[in-house]
């Protein structure tokens, strides 16, 4: 089974706020930096690309032709996708292992397990 | 006296059908299947007489029946485990050889990955063997809409692979709490007056019993619900709610109560002490007389400590104003946040009552008549707040 692993940040603090994440200890910080490399590296991950804060997002709607543009993410950026990475799994189990390792989840975020449509 | 099809196939239709789910891996194919099977098995053995294993004719037939299914729709192949289609077979199959997947199916379907609704739902589908009418008739919601959970069920276990397996060690007691959760859930709704609900949920506890004898958690829940059950027939006069001091102990099944206590001291014998456990060890104080509420009081403590449960503490509180101290009780009413719940108030009620506080008491049963929705707990709310009249 193949699923996109979205990771919704939440109140989860990250670098792109200083000083949240100047809230965490050094060790805290490490962890955080620890943990995803380990995920990177198990087996079956595809990681996705960085992506920058849902603060600097476009959100583009057409609308009877015309192109409308706004400042920030479709939904608000509390709730905006954080990050995101291809699993490989025997089924969902093994996937929701792999989410819970991701450090957002326990830290104020979630992962939302997708499954990939099979054609 | 030969089996009935109707007892043949609440008996051997959730084993079939977790056969035949574990061999295809696909519950709507198994599903079809094993319908065909039964209907065959209705218009066959009545004219022919029934085969010497009905069990492992109906999973031959369902076998061969899917199989055909899936040579006629070779796309269908290629989606279902089944690559390499295996030849039909007339032989029936030997019994001993096809395993009992039930355990397996029944974590599926509890899998937490699934509503709670769809749990209940697709449990008593796949192992209870109730259609989708008789579910939604005893939930009380449109056939429509519990056809809808039950389809969408099965499509998340397919696309979003849930797997057909039981958890490993690490992960079971909280999986097995879910299925847990899921039976009593059953029970509780027939044990408000739907009675086949509690019976299923009752075959459904045998049966874990069955399948997993060492876990103490499973014979917690199987005593409580026995113990409870045996008392079925005395909650209700005329249709009116009995508490349990008035019950007539003459309508208690002492068998029940007698393989209730017995399942709780198989389950305190493999040392457990976790919330079914507990709750059933409360529920057999319940049945004794006289009652010893010091006991009970001291147990629901306990059970509030494993659960962190306000609903917990609520039953604490009548057990230590039935144990003499009814201001205790009152106490520790005060504290709890359960403003949504009706026992919370008729509890209160109960207590004001026994205080001799009767404004207080009616405006508390008012509180729960407005929340309250089984019937026949309204009427006799309504018949309490009625008596204050005389005090």
């Amino acid at each position: 089974m193949q699923y996109v692993m979205l990771i919704h940040q939440g109140d989860t603090p990250t670098p792109f706020d200083q000083k949240a994440w100047g809230r965490l200890s050094t060790e805290e910080q490490q962890q955080i930096y620890a943990d995803y490399q380990a995920l990177n590296q198990t087996p079956g991950v595809t990681p996705g690309l960085g992506m920058q804060p849902p603060e600097l997002a476009t959100t583009v709607r057409v609308q009877d032709g015309k192109t409308l543009t706004t400042d920030g993410p479709f939904v608000s950026v509390k709730e905006a996708l954080g990050g995101y990475f291809i699993l490989d799994a025997d089924d969902l189990d093994a996937a929701i292992e792999i989410a819970s390792r991701v450090p957002a989840a326990r830290l104020g975020g979630a992962v939302e397990v997708r499954p990939v449509v099979e054609y | 006296m030969p089996l009935t099809l109707e007892q043949v196939f609440q008996e051997e239709w959730g084993r079939v059908l977790a056969s035949l789910i574990g061999f295809l891996g696909d519950f709507d194919l198994a599903e079809e299947a094993a319908q065909e099977a039964f209907a065959l098995a209705a218009a066959r053995w009545p004219r022919d007489g029934p085969p010497e294993s009905p069990r492992a004719w109906l999973v031959t037939t369902a076998r061969n029946r899917a199989i055909d299914r899936i040579r006629r729709d070779r796309t269908l192949a290629a989606k279902t485990r089944l690559l390499d289609v295996p030849e039909a077979t007339e032989d029936e199959m030997d019994e001993t050889t096809i395993p009992d997947e039930r355990l397996e199916l029944i974590f599926t379907c509890c899998h937490p990955a699934l509503e709670l609704d769809a749990q209940v739902a697709l449990t008593l589908r796949t192992l209870g063997g109730l259609t989708t009418e008789e579910i939604a008739r005893a939930f009380l919601i449109p056939q429509e809409t519990m056809a809808k959970r039950l389809v969408r069920a099965k499509q998340k276990i397919r696309a979003a692979g849930i797997p057909f397996r039981v958890p490993p060690a690490h992960q079971l007691p909280d999986r097995l709490a879910a299925v847990l959760a899921v039976v009593y859930l059953v029970f509780n709704e027939g044990y408000g007056g739907r009675g086949e609900l509690a019976t299923e949920a009752l075959r459904l506890g045998g049966a874990l019993v069955e399948l997993l004898p060492d876990e103490p958690e499973v014979r917690g829940l199987v005593a409580l619900m026995l113990i409870n059950d045996a008392r079925r027939e005395a909650r209700f006069a005329g249709g009116e709610l009995v508490l349990l001091r008035d019950q007539d102990r003459s309508l208690w099944d002492a068998d029940r109560i007698g393989a209730g206590r017995d399942a709780l001291e198989r389950a305190l014998a493999l040392g457990g002490r976790g919330p079914y456990v507990l709750q059933a060890a409360i529920a057999a104080l319940h049945v004794e007389d006289p009652v010893d509420w010091a006991r009970v009081a001291s147990l629901y403590a306990e059970l509030g400590a494993v659960t962190g449960s306000e609903v917990v503490e609520l039953n604490r509180a009548v057990a230590l104003a039935e144990a003499g101290d009814a201001e205790a009780g009152l106490a520790l009413t005060d504290g709890l946040d359960l403003d949504g719940y009706h026992y919370l108030h008729a509890t209160r009620a109960e207590l004001l009552r026994r205080l001799g506080r009767a404004e207080d008491a009616r405006q508390a049963y008012d509180r729960a008549l407005e929340l309250v929705h089984a019937e026949p707990e309204r009427r006799f709310l309504e018949q309490r707040r009625a008596a204050l009249e005389s005090l």
